[in-house]
């Protein structure tokens, strides 16, 4: 038996009979005592919790393989202790709440209200953990996976964390949806809420009355996902097919939006066009145009939106347009087609599943998308933002929220699943192995014009938000009165030196501390849990991948609002009672961010020959071996970008968070949504763009600490080929 | 532990020929692999003895590659026994098998030098830096690269980064050593005379070696023996000149150089020999138990002779349709009575001009071979 072993049944050992089984009452400050023995599972056991007793049993077994390591029935024992030691953890967390028997036929079996416990604490998740360790080992010592301990383990651990981070709270949500208030079954309830005229009313084709909340979000998802595709396209030809003087600028302005917290842009139109906005107030005072609130409602709302994803559209398309060989365009040429028949029966075709992928990521970032709606919505209700009003409004009606967010998880996985029945089958290869040579077509004049009709209007518009953005925090108030002032700066982030050293006075300073370290400790969880998956995606194969593949990208597809409303339904209750913690959020933003890490990892190990791994196996280096000095060090451009990603994201996500912020972890974001609530658009501004220039010194920093990829003298076109091919002599 | 020991104590010895292990035995009992419902190696037995290098050779998808994988333990099988010097390894895994190989596409990493890739193997295992790199340098003289250690893989060109490849399969000193198609990288020139350096290493260090190609001329040249696979079962086993001459079936003879297959009547056995008809003209060839009545035979193409002229009685008159020029040799394109024949003429002749009628004639000794069952 190996060490690892041994050391795993030490540790289930120490969670069930030393750590404190149960989570900490934060009121008390619990003593030394208390914390090492004297609140274990098994001394609570003992004095009367009988029902954490029976977990002892597994814990014996194990002994059994640990003093008699002979093999031959270890990986039975193993198997065994792990299966029924997560079984009864499992049974007696579900089935004894915080107020007693959770099931119907337990409250009448043995009488209400029964045993009462609390959430999991660190015993009972140590516990846990190495029950599941010790399964894998002893499935690896049967034969899977090659007998990888290694593997076996990270794809349990995998699994583990995403069936309780993914799939707990996405059935919590649907059993919500399907209960009344008491968690009773009632199926006709929801038939009455999923039809709700409020809902799906088409009021608006008839008459003056408002149409349906799921109409509104479609009908704004396919209007922004028609324009960032368009607009990407355009600014996607100028990059790549012409001689644009400022290319590097579209390059930059295509990062900025993605270090913006989505709700800044809102925030700027508002500056910009409401009521007392910058050029409101021209247009008043030079041409006499009377002040409005067009602003707020679905302009609003797509406007922002547009400027919010056209990058994400941009950066599709410029890789799809780059990826179109020359050599089809230029035996398009020599066939004698001209240079816009070409360009028409060629080119665009070719980029077909480009800008399906582009389309339907406009439509599923514009459904998810919480913050814009929020500050700008006005009367144009969406998806997103009624969810919100579910959970926190005057309704607080929680079985309304989890048929809202079906609905809305039913769009989204519609529209990947749409993608992937209609792009998954077609093949469209325009990047052979064989170098290409050959000049890209100049675009025909017309495109041409029309694409920088589109974009550069486009892109100067993109430069006054910004400047708004950079100006706003600086003055005293737009559109009314322009003196320079740094009030908003130091009203948030004043430190005053007081007799014990510095004190943080200002009022952000609080959200602020909490977001960086919850982004600091989950980018790096993230990129972690990400590559990981993808190492196992990519290159081990065992049964049940496909499923594992779907699970690791679901949390993709689930809108951050839907993962809020579903962490707190889920996670406010035991056995897992993490609410109000910031273990939440950092779970919560681990897997909202995960599937970028999966995909970026598998998008550069499928680049990596997979002969390396083979070649460092033949040479005797072990699975974690071969991970931690072959792979990993290729894989740097992967870790850069999930934690860079994920630590952005981390600091600019609102949707899920907003659900999961309390007054000791509020985050930025959720304070900056505040003040714009409470009108403060100064002090929200200032605040954003410390933000942003926060995330970008991050960004510098990871990029230092991580560093590059040493490939020799041919790193340059590294990503292009195989790495380990040759060239002749 | 065996290994390691075995490694560090060479470590010791250096360049001493006295501590090398001796070379293993690869033996496949009843071997199946699956995937899913495709086989893709279907009962496959062989046995490679000691010092031998044998080819897998075979189209592309015939479970070639997949064997060599098999052996190496990047593939498990999913039946049947794998054992390497008379020990079982069927379920070790490759880290545990005394097993070296050279991948095709080399599989040097990127991201370390020349002398780094080759110290590998040793620094894995625990040996020193110091040492592993002794031992690295070592291998590196033996191929030829001492004085580029220090450099990266891809300043190196195709040849060196191949024989790179082969130091750092050599490093551990392996029982077996396997070779993933390793010249299909390389220009034509460069091509033969690396297979040359493979097959003089392997016999001065009397090394096991499994060799996989598909192409035929390569492995005619290297091998002491070659295994012919076809969709994932073994066709032929042999020497290359057993394989040549004696090709088991149809898809051998057509396989290992060019074969024109005819159709012939057996007319008689006599002792060890037959007379088969073949169009007008009788040959006598081994009989390879062979029954009388319609038989196939796979005739090469340079054991046709060509005539200009009248033919005489019982001989095959044959048109030219198609002749290339080729320096060396002359390639032609016949219409004949007993179907269209590939003809390969050696020497220097003026080509037969198209068109033109030619007698045809069969030299036996030179590769004319009935086949059994066909």
């Amino acid at each position: 038996m190996s060490r690892a072993t041994l050391g795993w049944i030490v540790l289930g050992w120490i969670g069930y009979a030393v750590l404190p089984w149960y989570g900490f009452d934060r009121a008390v400050a619990p003593t030394l005592s208390e914390f090492v023995i004297g609140r274990s599972g098994l001394v609570l056991g003992l004095k009367g919790a009988w029902w954490l007793l029976p977990i002892l049993l597994p814990l014996l077994m194990l002994l059994r393989p640990a003093l008699r390591p002979d093999g031959a029935l270890l990986a039975r024992w193993l198997t065994g202790a792990g299966i029924l030691g997560l079984l009864l953890i499992l049974i007696q967390g579900f089935s004894i709440g915080l107020n007693g028997w959770t099931l119907d036929g337990l409250k009448a079996f043995f009488g209400e209200p029964g045993p009462r416990q609390a959430g999991m604490g660190y015993g009972a998740a140590l516990t846990a953990a190495s029950f599941l360790i010790l399964l894998c080992h002893g499935l690896a010592a049967r034969g899977w996976c090659r007998g990888d301990t290694f593997v076996t383990s990270s794809i349990g651990v995998v699994v583990a964390l995403i069936i309780v981070f993914v799939f707990f709270p996405v059935s919590t949500i649907l059993a919500s949806a399907f209960g009344d208030d008491r968690g009773n079954f009632a199926p006709s309830l929801f038939i009455a809420k999923f039809t709700d005229r409020s809902i799906w009313g088409l009021d608006c084709l008839t008459g003056d009355l408002r149409c349906g909340v799921a109409w509104n979000t479609l009908f704004l998802g396919i209007l922004v996902a028609f324009g960032t595709t368009a607009l990407g396209l355009a600014f996607a030809l100028i990059a790549t097919r012409t001689t644009f003087r400022f290319k590097k600028l579209l390059r930059v302005m295509s990062v900025l939006p993605i270090i913006t917290p989505p709700f800044v842009i809102g925030l700027a139109l508002i500056l910009l066009f409401g009521r007392s906005g910058a050029l409101s107030a021209i247009l008043y005072e030079w041409f006499g145009i009377p002040r409005s609130r067009w602003i707020y409602g679905l302009p609003g709302v797509f406007i922002s939106q547009l400027l919010a994803f056209t990058p994400i559209a941009f950066l599709v398309l410029i890789g799809v347009v780059q990826g179109i060989s020359p050599t089809l365009e230029e035996a398009s040429q020599t066939l004698r087609a001209k240079s816009w028949t070409t360009f028409v029966t060629v080119t665009l075709p070719l980029m077909r599943p480009g800008l399906a992928n582009a389309f339907l990521l406009g439509f599923v970032e514009s459904l998810a998308d919480f913050g814009n709606p929020l500050v700008l919505g006005g009367n144009y209700e969406v998806l997103s933002t009624k969810i919100f009003f579910a959970v926190v409004g005057a309704q607080q009606d929680q079985g309304r929220a989890a048929v809202l967010s079906i609905i809305l998880l039913g769009f989204t996985l519609g529209a990947f699943w749409l993608q992937h029945a209609w792009l998954g089958k077609k093949v469209y290869t325009t990047v052979t192995g064989k170098g290409d040579a050959g000049i890209p077509l100049p675009l025909p004049r017309r495109v041409a014009l029309a694409s920088y009709l589109t974009a550069i209007p486009w892109a100067l518009f993109t430069i006054v938000i910004y400047a708004i953005i950079l100006v706003g925090g600086f003055v005293r108030s737009m559109g009314r009165d322009y003196t320079p002032t740094l009030d908003h700066f130091l009203t948030a982030f004043r430190v005053e030196r007081a007799e014990w050293g510095l004190y943080f006075s200002g009022s952000a300073w609080n959200s602020f501390f909490a977001t960086v370290k919850v982004a600091a400790l989950s980018a790096p969880l993230t990129a972690a849990i990400g590559l990981l998956t993808a190492y196992l995606l990519t290159r081990q194969r065992f049964s049940g991948q496909r499923a594992f593949e779907f699970g690791t990208l679901l949390s993709f597809a689930i809108p951050g609002t839907v993962v809020g409303v579903s962490y707190i339904l889920a996670f406010n209750v035991p056995p897992i009672e993490i609410t109000g913690t910031g273990f939440i959020l950092v779970m919560c933003f681990v897997f909202r961010n995960m599937p970028v890490g999966v995909r970026s990892g598998i998008a550069t190990l499928s680049q990596i020959d997979k002969s390396l791994d083979e070649a460092s196996l033949t040479l005797g280096a072990r699975s974690f071996t071969t991970m931690r000095r072959i792979v990993l060090p290729l894989l740097r451009p992967a870790i850069v970008a999930s934690l860079v990603y994920s630590f952005v994201r981390a600091m600019t996500a609102v949707s899920a968070v907003i659900f999961l912020v309390t007054a000791e972890y509020n985050m930025a974001t959720t304070y900056i949504v505040g003040r714009v609530e409470a009108g403060e658009f100064g002090l929200a501004i200032a605040y954003s763009t410390v933000l942003i220039v926060v995330m970008l010194l991050a960004i510098v920093a990871i990029q230092f600490a991580v560093g590059e990829r040493r490939l020799g003298r041919r790193s340059a076109t590294a990503s292009t080929a195989p790495l380990a091919v040759q060239a002749t002599p | 532990m065996n290994q390691m020991s075995a490694v560090s104590s060479l470590a010791l010895t250096g360049a001493s020929k006295t501590s090398r292990k001796v070379a293993a035995s690869v033996e496949f009992r009843n071997v199946t692999k699956r995937y899913g419902r495709v086989t893709a190696v279907d009962d496959v037995s062989f046995n490679i003895a000691p010092g031998q290098l044998v080819t897998l050779l075979g189209p592309s998808g015939c479970g070639k590659t997949t064997t060599l994988r098999m052996i190496a333990g990047l593939e498990m099988a999913s039946e049947g026994q794998i054992l390497i010097g008379d020990r079982d390894v069927t379920n070790l895994s490759a880290a545990d098998r005394d097993v070296s190989m050279v991948f095709q596409s080399y599989a040097l990493f990127p991201h370390m030098s020349v002398l780094e890739n080759v110290a590998y193997g040793p620094s894995v295992q625990g040996v020193p830096k110091r040492d592993a790199q002794a031992m690295a340098m070592e291998k590196l003289s033996l191929v030829g690269l001492s004085g580029l250690e220090k450099r990266s893989p891809s300043e190196l060109s195709g040849g060196q980064q191949q024989r790179v490849a082969v130091a750092r399969a050599l490093v551990l000193e392996p029982q077996v050593l396997l070779f993933d198609e390793p010249l299909s990288n390389l220009d034509a020139k460069l091509r033969r005379r690396v297979r040359e350096d493979i097959r003089e290493l392997q016999q001065s260090l009397n090394l096991t070696v499994a060799y996989v190609t598909h192409d035929q001329e390569e492995a005619l040249a290297v091998s002491d023996r070659i295994i012919v696979m076809s969709n994932a079962r073994i066709a032929q086993t042999g020497t290359p000149r057993e394989l040549y001459e004696e090709p088991a079936d149809l898809f051998v003879a057509d396989f290992i150089g060019d074969a024109n297959i005819l159709e012939g009547i057996l007319l008689d056995r006599e002792g060890p020999n037959a007379r088969v008809r073949i169009g007008g003209a009788i040959l006598t060839l081994p009989h390879r138990n062979a029954n009388a009545g319609p038989v196939k035979l796979a005739v090469r193409p340079d054991a046709i002779f060509l005539e200009e002229g009248p033919t005489p009685s019982g001989g095959i008159t044959g048109t030219v349709k198609k002749a290339s020029y080729l320096g060396t040799q002359i390639e032609y394109d016949l219409e004949s009575p007993v179907g269209s024949l590939f003809v390969v003429q050696y020497g220097r002749k003026e080509p037969i001009p198209p068109g033109t009628a030619v007698s045809v004639s069969f030299a036996p000794q030179r590769g004319v071979a009935l086949i059994p069952g066909a």
